[in-house]
């Protein structure tokens, strides 16, 4: 299906999350972020390109690995996602859910 | 009270065994709870301290005798070794889909927000003290505080 998401029609799922990366940009992440009552800093911008990166590499994501992602500690992935952190933060990506349970 | 949709918004986990496989159960479930916003809280008790006890953490072993899904006669699970090669052969299964191991998943646990409390009636029968077990242990309580913790609406409680 397709939704408008800040002025660009893009491909998304059932679940909202885009399923064309490449129709990601600044200000669909930066309202995805407002719908998840998040406030895009720096440091959400240095964790969202650390995602999008491993996607690319078809690197499977988990929290253990962003917590050895010498990018952002579990702590600090939970304070600037507070509420379900990876799901949140690769929908704001616009990349896939990961399938993780750990 | 109407306007609850039955979603899940917090779980209690009570972790009483400190069998390699139910010690990862709660753990997994715990973590699987925060990775979806809901809170997590887990209480420890009996055999389930063992999983916060400093010493004990590293060396939690698969039960193999007792354990029906080991699908080996009872009598050869109680052979000299065979938990011990039990144990190694599920370590290295869970090295391999990125299971991290006691000590690094309590880390997680932590840094996830989950809460860790020790039952004050194990400790005293066990005879542990504060500074036997994990330092980042939230505290020690007993099953009333622990059910107050609880205290809300959508909180769910699991025995394992």
């Amino acid at each position: 299906m397709e939704k408008v998401i800040a002025g660009n029609t893009v491909a998304v799922n059932d679940e909202g999350y885009m399923t064309n990366m490449s129709q990601w940009n600044k200000e669909i992440a930066e309202e995805l972020a407002k719908e998840a009552n998040i406030t895009l800093t720096e440091r959400h911008w240095e964790v969202l390109a650390y995602i999008q990166n491993e996607v690319k590499n078809e690197a499977p994501l988990s929290i253990r690995k962003i917590g050895k992602s010498n990018v952002v500690d579990i702590k600090e992935f939970y304070q600037l996602f507070p509420v379900a952190p990876l799901k949140t933060a690769t929908k704001i990506a616009g990349v896939p859910k990961p399938v993780s349970c750990i | 009270m109407n306007e609850f949709n039955g979603e899940v918004k917090k779980m209690m986990i009570i972790l009483s065994k400190a069998t390699l496989e139910n010690v990862y159960a709660a753990f997994v479930l715990a973590n699987g709870a925060r990775m979806e916003g809901i809170e997590a809280e887990m209480f420890f008790t009996f055999f389930g301290l063992e999983a916060v006890h400093k010493k004990k953490l590293e060396h939690l072993h698969v039960a193999t005798v007792g354990n029906p899904a080991m699908h080996m006669p009872t009598m050869l699970g109680g052979l000299p070794g065979m938990e011990a090669l039990a144990t190694s052969m599920m370590k290295k299964e869970m090295e391999r889909i990125d299971m991290p191991d006691v000590h690094e998943f309590l880390e997680i646990l932590t840094a996830s927000g989950v809460k860790l409390w020790a039952c004050k009636l194990a400790m005293d029968m066990f005879h542990y003290k504060k500074e036997n077990m994990y330092d980042d242990l939230d505290g020690i309580i007993t099953v009333g505080d622990f059910y107050k913790q609880g205290s809300g609406v959508g909180t769910h409680m699991l025995f394992i």
